[in-house]
């Protein structure tokens, strides 16, 4: 019981106090493997989506496939940059370039393969999703994907717009 | 529990003004039920769960956080020595502009880990993370120098040995611009080192073990060529049954991208390279490396749980190759939105082992030539195909054909290699904007071991808030007539911003849960699961 009180200090302790979250950072890798700090993670003060993603998730694809789609009209309407960030370890890291190329996508893809941002960011299990104010800040993150979830994100983003 | 009230509290005070603090939480819990017919077995304790909280404050170049852990008890199929709670996890990190040092706990990675790499894997109840001191120094764009020196986790003790790494990274692409044109080549080499006391009767075993690896990383625009070649000191442990044998590793990867085109080939070859901080380790208990498993990392469940490959870091020679194609829209094969294609072949055998007299080579176990091969492990060929049909419907096809040596990979005896194929069917279909429906139709075809399988899976999800599925297995062709059992679960979930339930009920079929090569045996078992997850 002493621990569930202290499970449930820590937990509501954090929700209570959380604030600003803001991209980590963290070094991690561009997919041609070169050194690369998330400091430089930025769009000219426009939003940001965040999204961490793996080779072998199928909801992650499917997310970044569909936003893939209609991509060019939200950049179009609100200048967003989407930055995708894979976890793969060192197993599929290898496949990750190739695949990306069948992929097609229109993103900025980086590799953290040990899992550093993605701690560092509070990330469970992807897809994780992070929309990004012009400010740095995380004002609003979705854990999984189910298919049409994009529509809402684009909600988020055109209310962050907004204000 | 004092010193981190008087650790945490001016944090909390802090992230009030300044700074940030944020985290997440997640509970995994299960009730057992009792079903002989799958050979479920109820624990004395009929509810076992996981759960997990992070915490991390941010303020500046300072960085904090903490993981408590509370398995009460831990789920069935997780190592039961997660027992209890604790603080399993805290650091202090100071990030200057070319200066990392962190103190506590830590995760690194030195190459592509096959010296040394320390992770977490959560699913798999996986953490092998240092507790010490670890320094990052980076004085210009072509240098990073790395060390650490720390003990290593083991459950929810410390390993017995110390670990000690040095990690040099030097890249060449501007000193050699002239010769490498648009390429970049990066050269890099690490030191790791444990310590830990002998006090073995019969061996006269070293206390200090050297290691080393060294690696080149040559890409260009539409190219990558990695090699990375480890090397360890005769190591005895129980692993290798205490043959004074030195250890070695090498990976060789290609890969080559262009649009719409992409393959990769990997080649591995390691021997005697189980390198752990303890001696007397088994399992994957305190690994100081890790040895990525170069296979096709399946998500169907009866291609990913029923024989999966697990790494052999006593020794296996193998490899990969990957073809990806997109056959472009508006061409006969491509249709009206293009179709996508995956080819995969994977192969890994023991290396070949020539066994020595022990009395006249000072227990060198055995030996080896580079390319022979020893007996056959396992093999994967398979195909993807994913085709969008229209606007509403896309489809995806996969066969696979899978040889599984059981006794080697499973400990058992009798198997021998199980050959299967394996057949996937699977359409997602969007009924309305927010609302969709995707199946999955799986067949497995053995004339061994369990017989054939099928898995019938619908899911059915509502954006972005609802989530139902309903998933049977059966076992129809398994030739005890009384194991042609149904594994039926029905689940549904529930996700807001920030949160996400997930419920489910049924029976889980005993199987074999990967990530990464690095296995575990999840038991049969019937009940209920909660699953809650959330970022704060």
């Amino acid at each position: 019981m002493k621990s569930f009180f202290f499970f449930s200090f820590l937990f509501l302790g954090g929700v209570a106090f959380a604030q600003n979250q803001e991209i980590a950072s963290a070094d991690i890798y561009t997919i041609h493997s070169k050194h690369f700090n998330t400091d430089s993670i930025q769009n000219d003060g426009h939003p940001i989506i965040l999204s961490f993603w793996a080779t072998w998730c199928k909801p992650c694809i499917k997310e970044l496939n569909n936003i893939a789609e209609v991509y060019e009209e939200w950049r179009e309407e609100t200048k967003v940059k989407l930055v995708a960030i894979s976890i793969d370890d060192s197993r599929n890291l290898q496949k990750l370039a190739p695949m990306l190329e069948s992929l097609d996508w229109p993103y900025e893809v980086y590799s953290d393969q040990n899992s550093d941002f993605r701690r560092a960011m509070n990330v469970n299990t992807v897809p994780h999703t992070f929309l990004i104010d012009q400010n740095r800040n995380v004002v609003w993150q979705h854990q999984g994907y189910t298919e049409g979830a994009e529509d809402i994100l684009y909600e988020q983003l055109l209310n962050l717009i907004d204000q | 529990m004092r010193y981190l009230l008087i650790l945490f509290t001016p944090l909390f005070v802090f992230a009030q003004s300044e700074g940030s603090l944020h985290g997440n939480v997640q509970i995994d819990a299960q009730y057992y039920a009792k079903d002989t017919a799958i050979g479920a077995v109820v624990p004395k304790e009929k509810l076992a769960s996981n759960s997990f909280v992070n915490l991390i404050y941010n303020k500046g170049v300072f960085t904090g956080g903490l993981r408590y852990e509370a398995y009460l008890p831990a789920l069935q199929g997780f190592d039961q020595r997660y027992s209890g709670n604790q603080i399993a996890y805290r650091f202090a990190q100071v990030k200057l502009e070319d200066l990392t040092f962190k103190l506590g706990n830590f995760y690194e990675q030195f190459g592509s880990g096959i010296l040394l790499r320390t992770y977490e894997e959560r699913g798999l109840g996986y953490d092998n993370a240092f507790d010490g001191a670890s320094i990052a120094y980076r004085p210009n764009k072509s240098i990073q120098i790395k060390g650490l020196i720390g003990k290593q986790r083991k459950y929810f003790v410390k390993s017995v040995g110390t670990v000690r790494g040095l990690d040099i990274e030097y890249d060449l692409t501007q000193s050699l611009d002239s010769l490498l044109g648009a390429q970049q080549l990066r050269l890099g080499a690490s030191f790791v080192s444990k310590y830990q006391v002998d006090n073995n009767s019969t061996y006269n075993l070293p206390e200090n073990v050297g290691s080393y690896a060294l690696r080149a990383d040559l890409s260009g625009k539409k190219y990558r060529l990695f090699s990375e070649f480890a090397y360890k000191m005769n190591d005895p442990s129980a692993n290798n049954e205490f043959i004074f044998k030195s250890g070695n590793a090498l990976i060789t990867q290609f890969s080559y991208f262009q649009k719409g085109l992409g393959f990769s080939l990997d080649f591995k070859r390691v021997d005697n390279m189980s390198f752990r901080s303890e001696r007397e380790a088994v399992l994957a208990d305190v690994l100081i490396n890790y040895s990525p498993s170069f296979t096709r990392q399946h998500t169907y469940n009866l291609l990913a749980t029923l024989y999966p490959y697990a790494t052999q870091l006593n020794g296996e020679i193998g490899g990969q190759a990957e073809l990806n194609y997109k056959f472009k829209k508006n061409t006969a094969l491509g249709g009206k939105y293009g179709t996508t294609v995956l080819l995969n072949f994977s192969t890994y055998y023991d290396i070949e082992r020539r066994a020595l007299n022990d009395l006249t080579t000072s227990r060198q176990g055995y030996e080896s030539s580079f390319f022979n091969v020893g007996e056959h492990y396992f093999s994967d060929f398979n195909i993807q195909i994913t085709k969008k049909l229209s606007k509403k419907v896309k489809g995806l096809l996969t066969y696979a054909n899978l040889h599984y040596n059981k006794d080697v990979l499973e400990g058992k005896s009798g198997y021998g290699i199980v050959k299967s194929h394996i057949g996937v069917i699977e359409a997602t279909y969007k009924i309305k904007p927010k609302h969709a429906i995707r199946t999955e139709l799986q067949g497995l075809f053995t004339e061994q071991d369990q017989g054939d399988w099928a898995t019938l899976l619908v899911e059915y999800t509502i954006a972005p808030h609802w989530f139902f599925a309903l998933m049977d297995q059966y076992n129809y062709g398994n030739k005890d007539v009384d194991k042609r059992q149904h594994y039926y679960v029905g689940s549904f979930g529930y996700s807001k911003d920030t949160y996400r339930f997930l419920l489910s009920y049924g029976r889980q079929r005993a199987g074999i849960f990967c990530v990464g090569g690095v296995c575990r045996n999840v038991p049969a078992a019937n009940g209920l699961t909660l699953t809650f997850m959330s970022n704060f």
